[in-house]
């Protein structure tokens, strides 16, 4: 009896939170003719898959996806290589002030985005940045906390042995990072990979605020640049809407487990 | 258990090599962490700094510089009604986001820690509303809220219900947010689970020979076991209701009548639509203060609602004092 309460409970909200999905991607497929009734039509009675095309053609979405793929790839090289070598020396290095400055690396992840969003801005314009991707990419290669964290805690979980064994053969540090680390640190690698394109794809403040010109869009302003765009339908939104859903969902369904772990790991330790 | 093993395991190999350990010791260390030194102080601490002493600042982007002292602080109380407009609407969104966003999360979680088949496709149903972006879920709910075509209504009239034009309705808009933030709150409840799930099962095998039945396990056992969980989760949704900016440009642009118009919109517009770069780093800093003292405060309080396991084992009395919160191995 329980069972079956928990079975319709589970249903219930699995339909209730994919509805929304849903009805996006049906209204996608409509002709115009069905999209504006009431009652609406759940099921289209043709399927128009050209509405895909059509929409992407509205605007220059090809440029946005290429600045987009740009970003995206730069930045996550950056976070994994910077995040490598930062993780490594906080795990495996004893030196002066190490305790204290991983509490920084920690603190500031309490810091609110908007606080430092105006002095950043402010820089990059000193620098000619702004109407730039440098912006969404450059600090990048400078590590992020939440990353960091995360490669330490993988690090110190590999036997130091290793290490010292590689040492005694003559290897330099780097190589020990390099030829025993790197090669073990697979899953939690990944995990950085799929959250920075993950975030990186979605992005929408940063592009919004950094990037003015249109050419220089990613697809996330693309789409957002439909509102208030004359003449633009609910099909096409809701197309390119599941078009750029697209990556995410396909890089969340092969990385599911390892995104489970990741999030897990922030709440139990953080 | 890992850090033992591995100081265990290291030491007698560092008394081998003490004069190579000692040479190499100094630099190499800071070589590696010095992406980080550097983005620190160039993106973050520079930055936060800057923001503070813009903030006391006439500052537009272009034009002449001005010290003004607590000129921002004291406009923002005194001489701007939008302050406590966005303030006032932030506050009513965080009052029905934050303990909403738990209870749906915890909720979830407990129905997915139940023995189901299948669960690993909740879990993946739940979840995927948080997978992709911010702007693809506010198109997907502007059009869903639709007045006329919306699929909620067409819910609503279903039951006999006219609903109302969501998004342009004063009294509704904001709650239609508070719902599409609520869409999306599956890492909320990942962590949740995982904390579920972390519960030891002989918790509850003597809570029911103990004569404890299922609610009362739920709230003998379960609760006080997550309030850790439940701790970290009230501060990262009271930070979310305050960075909430996204929805409100895309779904409202602020309106109908400022009903959404966030505080974080308030700032985004003072900075980037009027370019008042010190005023807005003034609505910045305030804010930051008060997410601070927010967290302070709930951090404060834990003291007398968040159980540690492994203070129980110790002394029971201690968890009072706010000691012994060390976990026990």
């Amino acid at each position: 009896m329980k069972k079956i309460l928990v079975y319709v409970l589970l249903l219930f909200f699995s339909l209730l939170f994919m509805a929304p999905l849903f009805w996006a991607v049906t209204t996608a497929l409509k002709s115009q003719s069905e999209l504006y009734l009431f009652p609406p039509k759940w099921i289209p009675s043709v399927w128009k898959f050209s509405n895909f095309a059509e929409a992407w053609n509205i605007q220059p979405f090809n440029l946005f996806l290429k600045n987009t793929l740009l970003i995206t790839v730069l930045s996550t090289l950056g976070q994994l290589i910077s995040c490598t070598l930062v993780a490594y020396g906080f795990a495996r290095f004893q030196f002066k002030g190490r305790d204290f400055l991983f509490l920084v690396v920690l603190a500031t992840m309490m810091i609110p985005w908007e606080v430092t969003m105006i002095p950043q801005y402010m820089l990059f314009n000193l620098l000619e940045w702004i109407n730039t991707l440098k912006p969404l990419i450059v600090p990048s290669f400078f590590g992020s906390a939440y990353f960091i964290f995360l490669l330490r805690q993988f690090i110190l979980t590999i036997p130091r042995e290793l290490d010292e064994a590689a040492t005694i053969d003559g290897a330099s540090k780097l190589t020990v990072l390099t030829r025993i680390i790197v090669p073990l640190m697979g899953p939690s690698l990944i995990l950085v990979a799929v959250f920075q394109m993950m975030g990186c794809w979605n992005d929408y403040l940063g592009p919004l605020i950094f990037l003015n010109d249109q050419t220089k869009y990613t697809l996330t302003l693309g789409l957002s640049q439909f509102k208030g765009m004359f003449g633009v339908d609910m099909q096409s939104i809701m197309a390119i809407t599941c078009l750029i859903s697209i990556p995410p969902l396909t890089i969340f369904f092969f990385a599911q487990r390892y995104i489970v772990g990741g999030i897990a790991t922030t709440g139990i330790k953080g | 258990m890992a850090q033992t093993f591995l100081h265990q395991a290291g030491e007698p190999i560092a008394q081998l090599k003490p004069t190579r350990k000692r040479r190499w010791g100094g630099v190499v260390p800071y070589l590696f962490i010095f992406p980080w030194i550097f983005g620190f102080l160039v993106f973050t601490l520079g930055p936060l700094l800057f923001s503070l002493i813009i903030s006391f600042f006439d500052w537009p982007i272009v034009g002449e510089v001005r010290f003004i002292g607590f000129g921002n602080y004291a406009e923002m109380f005194t001489d701007d009604p939008l302050f406590w407009t966005s303030l006032g609407v932030t506050l009513k969104f965080a009052a029905l986001f934050v303990p909403l966003n738990i209870i749906v999360a915890l909720g979830l979680a407990i129905l997915l820690n139940q023995k189901t088949r299948g669960s690993a496709i909740f879990r993946t149903a739940f979840y995927i509303p948080s997978v992709i972006s911010g702007v693809a879920l506010a198109m997907i709910w502007s059009w869903v809220y639709s007045g006329d075509y919306g699929i909620l209504n067409y819910f609503l009239s279903l039951i006999g219900i006219q609903g109302p034009d969501w998004l342009n309705d004063k009294q509704w808009s904001l709650v239609a947010m508070v719902v599409a933030s609520l869409w999306g709150q599956g890492s909320m409840m990942l962590i949740f689970l995982a904390g579920l799930k972390g519960i030891p099962k002989d918790l509850y095998e003597s809570a029911s020979i103990d004569g404890a039945g299922k609610i009362r396990q739920f709230f003998s056992v379960t609760i006080p076991m997550i309030t850790p969980t439940i701790l970290f989760n009230l501060i990262t949704s009271i930070i979310a209701a305050f960075q909430q900016l996204t929805l409100a440009l895309l779904l409202t642009g602020g309106g109908p009548m400022k009903a959404t118009y966030f505080y974080a919109m308030y700032m985004y517009e003072n900075a980037f639509k009027y370019f008042k770069m010190g005023y807005s780093a003034a609505n910045a800093w305030f804010m930051f203060l008060i997410v601070l003292s927010l967290t302070f405060i709930v951090f404060k309080s834990s003291e007398a609602w968040v159980f540690y396991e492994g203070e129980m084992k110790k002394n029971p009395q201690e968890k009072l004092k706010g000691q012994g919160r060390r976990r026990s191995l």
